[in-house]
């Protein structure tokens, strides 16, 4: 560290140009973060996904609807522990675009499906005993600014009311939150029984079952016991993990990962081009300094350390901040349009990530410049002077 | 005019010694490359998508659902309401019958050939009219489906995309086999991501009773949309959404697309700023190489005007050429590239390709224009304002 | 006298440019005493850099050997080179080299970094040498806010600073007027006569000679006495 001096005031050489290269490393790690973030929401939940839920879908498709009389049969199934139901109600709020999941639930054992989900008490009992109440998590409350006690209209677009109509009106009593900052919160669960009774058509269905298997038991096992039990019935059945579900559906998007990817990678190569450009241009400068402190007896590992140094202090000045003002923006998104960009998070996975690309750019741009600056020849170097 | 002829005086100058300074050059002509590569590809994908969307959708049909319904999958009209239809004002006749078609589809997985996995694709049952309503839907393979067979016909871009689809093949959705029979093509449209079968032979399958989803209609003219409309709100045995195809293909494109266009219009300009840093980068770095030669041609005489100009021209034509590079090879690489994904609206795939259009090429040549300006602007001042004696000095 | 610090025996540098070989020193003979000051002068291309450089590790010779203060220089690996010198030589050149985004005292301190000194210790001594060649009151100073002057005797305290026992000089004086010039030169003896240190000059200026114990001529890659002391 004794070092340090001499690589911070050999940077600053030239303060634009160092400034500049250290903004193109900012504007890189800013464009990784968010990218970041939004894969990992892409990923629709995949890492958050409780390894002890199963689910089960109509196997033809996930929009055909499923018996409700499969409840009990899931439920005496071995291995299960606990079975819930939710289903798709797809409306909107005062606009069609103001889209985001809407369930008809069973209140009680849909939260004691979802540990990660918290509620106060009083409202939770509120819920309960409230037939058109209804309870939104924290995001969702955000977005739309919700309160307790607000009356909530939704516009169906599938579920016609027997009534003949289309809106369907509940009591917020009830805000929750989850555990996780990677999980979203952005959905509104009301209470089936309502659903059940209002609707005009299919009564007597749900969409799909979760169910959490039993310590010790074997989820894929259960889930072919289960699907087995419906083989070959009018409503076959498909159950997987929560996982496997969530990246169903990931992998429908075609392939955003890649997308990221191939972004990302245009990005560093021209900051690789950017930084390298710089360090040999700094390298090539000082060369008769460079000769100097050969002489003075920094040997060959000093003198790669020297340059690599700066090449690295470089990236992380403008990574770091570039990561910094990314997690802020990010914090910011998933607060003011949780909705749209459910589970959008910086994990701290992405981030180490970062911080190991900062380290090993600074290298790659830096290495030959170093190479230069160990190999060169003192009297050379101080003949040319 | 003497101005304008030290400007380029100059200017030739500068670029005759660019190779002196081809290192930073190369990176300002990568760096702006980039942005435009990545413009082009992100906004493609946008192009694309709106333009298979788009081009389904015909002027003189009209598309009837359910009002209130967002997409065909949320609407349901019963068998009558569908012969409401058939007999209202406007609707084009061939003989004594409509020309039309009341559909239904659902979704159905298929394996995606790019990544092996299940994949939504909509399975649509149609009447004869199909095609008639239809703009611009050939067979052009096998032949057309039989009726209380089940026998399917599948659209070109899904035979591409998904896997098992082959003419003659046949396929298994839950219990039931299908047999694939012929390929229709339909102008590289969205109805090209579809199945088809003969809706009956679906709502049996699938249990669906007599109901459908959507109806469409050709029109007779001009003004019988409205007329149409106007006939069908009016009757209180059915609450319908009347729209032409287009309007409906339009808004059923709008959510993904200004998805897509919302991720790349920032993308694009945080890059560009990026572009800019690695610019001006470039530009100070040629103006101090220059210092010697601009304070000589200060001492002769040369004004500061054409020093500053000829700075800027230098940073505009190294984006310009990064820009027409970026712009070439995003067309080389994406244009026509097949993809597809969720359609959140509809919730099935849509399968398209990355249109990298001409408009999009100039937008992108545009952005480069305004990187090499603002790349070039600062240090263009600087090495205006160069003191002679100091520039002499700072070799 | 006293013990021989170095000893060049047989030494000669042969240079391979393309096809043609130049010989810059032919057999060479040199010993320097402890507490020397020599002055070597000699036309350019005579071969006088070359010596200095071959007596500072910097470079091996094509024949003969090179031995500084018991170390024989011409078998010694590059890095061993390298730790070599920065205890045991002090480097003053023509054009100072300082590292120009460095204060004076840091530039001093340069290579007090490559030992395990504190970083108390280091300034410290560091501020020492700066006394020694006066320059206490430009330590914060950058080496653009210095003289000429200035800056060689900032140089000439980043030689001393890790207490070597050669000095070697490269036209120390040759940038500078004859006023100040003269001033170097008289640093040179006082760290020659009062602090023992013992100094290898090359230098074109006749005048420089005179403040050296004796000079050498060389020519041709050969030494001659020039005037006794």
């Amino acid at each position: 560290m004794k070092y340090f001096r001499l690589v911070w005031k050999n940077a600053w050489r030239k303060k634009i140009r160092t400034l500049l290269t250290v903004l193109s490393v900012f504007v890189a790690f800013l464009l990784f973060a968010l990218l970041s973030a939004l894969g990992f929401a892409f990923r629709g939940g995949v890492d958050v996904a409780d390894a002890e839920r199963l689910i089960v879908i109509d196997k033809i498709s996930l929009i055909n609807l499923l018996p409700m009389s499969y409840m009990n049969r899931i439920a005496a199934t071995d291995g299960v522990d606990a079975v819930t139901h939710a289903s798709w109600f797809g409306g909107y709020y005062q606009e069609p675009r103001n889209q985001f999941g809407q369930f008809p639930v069973d209140p009680q054992t849909y939260f004691n499906m979802y540990p990660e989900f918290n509620i106060p008490a009083e409202q939770f009992e509120a819920f309960k005993r409230n037939r058109t109440g209804a309870v939104v998590g924290q995001e969702l409350a955000d977005s739309y600014g919700w309160k307790v006690g607000d009356r909530i209209p939704i516009q169906a677009t599938i579920w016609t009311k027997a009534d003949g109509g289309r809106t369907w009106e509940f009591d917020l009593e009830g805000i929750f939150s989850t555990d996780d900052p990677r999980g979203s919160s952005a959905l509104m669960l009301f209470q089936y029984d309502y659903f059940e009774e209002a609707r005009a058509f299919a009564k007597g269905t749900v969409g799909w079952y979760i169910l959490r298997v039993a310590k010790g038991a074997d989820p894929i096992q259960v889930a072919n016991a289960i699907d087995l039990q419906f083989a070959n019935s009018p409503s076959e059945t498909e159950t997987s993990t929560e996982a496997a579900f969530a990246q169903s559906f990931t992998k429908q998007f075609g392939n955003i990962a890649l997308i990221v990817t191939l972004i990302l990678g245009a990005v560093f190569f021209t900051l690789l081009l950017v930084s390298g450009n710089t360090m040999s241009q700094s390298v090539r400068e000082r060369i008769s300094e460079l000769a100097v402190l050969k002489t003075l007896g920094f040997g060959d590992r000093a003198m790669l350390g020297i340059v690599l140094s700066e090449s690295i202090l470089i990236m992380l000045m403008g990574g770091l901040l570039g990561l910094g003002l990314g997690w802020l923006v990010v914090q910011g998104l998933a607060q003011q349009m949780g909705a749209f960009l459910p589970g959008i998070f910086l994990s701290p996975g992405a981030i180490a990530g970062g911080v190991a690309m900062m380290i090993g750019a600074g290298i790659l741009a830096g290495i030959f410049p170093a190479l230069t600056a160990m190999r060169l020849s003192i009297i050379d170097a101080l003949a040319r002077a | 005019m003497r101005g304008l002829r030290q400007i380029f005086a100059v200017t030739w100058l500068n670029l005759r010694n660019l190779p002196q300074r081809i290192g930073s050059s190369v990176v300002a002509v990568i760096g702006v490359a980039a942005v435009v590569l990545v413009f082009a590809a992100v906004l493609s994908m946008a192009k694309g998508f709106e333009r298979t969307m788009i081009s389904a959708g015909s002027d003189d049909t009209a598309i009837i659902m359910r009002s209130g319904s967002t997409s065909e999958l949320t609407s349901g009209l019963s068998n009558d309401q569908t012969l409401i239809i058939a007999n209202a004002p406007g609707v084009l006749k061939d003989g004594d019958t409509a020309v039309m078609s009341a559909e239904l589809y659902v979704v159905v997985d298929v394996k995606k050939k790019s990544t092996n996995t299940d994949a939504n694709v909509p399975f649509r049952g149609i009447q004869p009219g199909a095609f008639a309503v239809r703009n611009s839907v050939t067979l052009v393979e096998g032949r057309m489906f039989e009726t209380g067979k089940n026998e399917i016909i599948v659209g070109r871009a899904a035979q591409r995309e998904f896997a098992g689809l082959d003419t003659g093949s046949t396929i298994r959705f839950g219990q039931t086999e299908w047999h694939i029979v012929g390929a229709f093509e339909a102008n590289g449209s969205v109805s090209e991501s579809e199945l088809w079968t003969d809706v009956i032979t679906l709502q049996d399958v699938y249990r669906r009773g007599t109901s459908f989803q959507s109806v469409r209609v050709k029109l007779q003219g001009a003004g019988s949309l409205q007329e149409l409309k106007d006939a069908l709100e009016a009757d209180p045995r059915i609450s319908p959404d009347v729209m032409s195809e287009k309007e409906y293909y339009s808004e059923q494109a709008a959510p993904l697309s200004r998805f897509i266009k919302l991720l790349g219009y920032p993308l694009t300009i945080l890059m560009s700023i990026g572009a800019v840093f690695g610019a001006l980068n470039s530009m100070y770095s040629s103006v101090s190489v220059r210092g010697k030669e601009i304070a000589t041609l200060r001492a002769l005489g040369f004004g500061p005007i054409s020093i500053l100009f000829s700075t800027m021209i230098e940073s505009t034509l190294l984006a310009l050429v990064g820009g027409i590079v970026g712009g070439a090879a995003a067309y080389l690489v994406f244009n026509g590239f097949q993809v597809s994904t969720l359609n959140g609206a509809s919730f099935s795939q849509v399968v398209f390709d990355f249109a990298v259009t001409p408009d999009l090429l100039i937008d992108g040549l545009y952005a480069a224009l305004i990187i090499g300006a603002f790349g070039g602007l600062f240090p263009a001042i600087r090495a205006a304002r160069l003191p002679v004696a100091q520039a002499l000095r700072e070799l | 006298m006293s013990e021989i610090l170095a000893r060049l025996e047989g030494v000669s540098r042969i240079y391979q440019k393309g096809k043609e070989r130049v010989e810059v020193l032919h057999e060479l003979d040199l010993e320097i005493p402890k507490g020397d000051f020599i002055a070597i002068m000699g036309p350019s291309g005579s071969g006088k850099t070359t010596l200095l450089n071959l007596l500072g590790g910097l470079d091996k010779p094509t024949a003969g050997t090179v031995t500084v203060g018991g170390a024989e220089l011409s078998s010694m690996s590059n890095s061993q080179l390298s730790h070599w010198r920065s205890t045991n030589i002090g480097f003053i050149f023509q054009f100072y080299n300082l590292l120009p985004v460095l204060t004076a005292l840091r530039n001093v301190e340069l290579p007090l970094l490559l030992t395990d000194f504190s970083s108390k210790e280091r300034v410290k001594r560091a501020s020492i040498a700066l006394d020694i060649v006066g320059l206490s009151d430009r330590a914060k100073h950058y080496p653009r806010e210095l003289s000429g002057g200035q800056e060689q005797r900032v140089a000439i305290a980043r030689a001393i600073v890790s207490d070597p026992s050669l000095l070697l000089c490269d036209e120390p004086t040759g940038d500078l007027d004859r006023e100040t010039a003269d001033e170097i030169l008289r640093l040179l003896q006082v760290l020659n006569r009062e602090h023992g240190k013992t100094i290898v000059m090359v230098t074109h200026d006749a005048q420089a000679a005179d403040f050296a114990n004796r000079s050498l001529h060389c020519d041709k890659g050969t030494l001659e006495a020039k005037e006794a002391a």
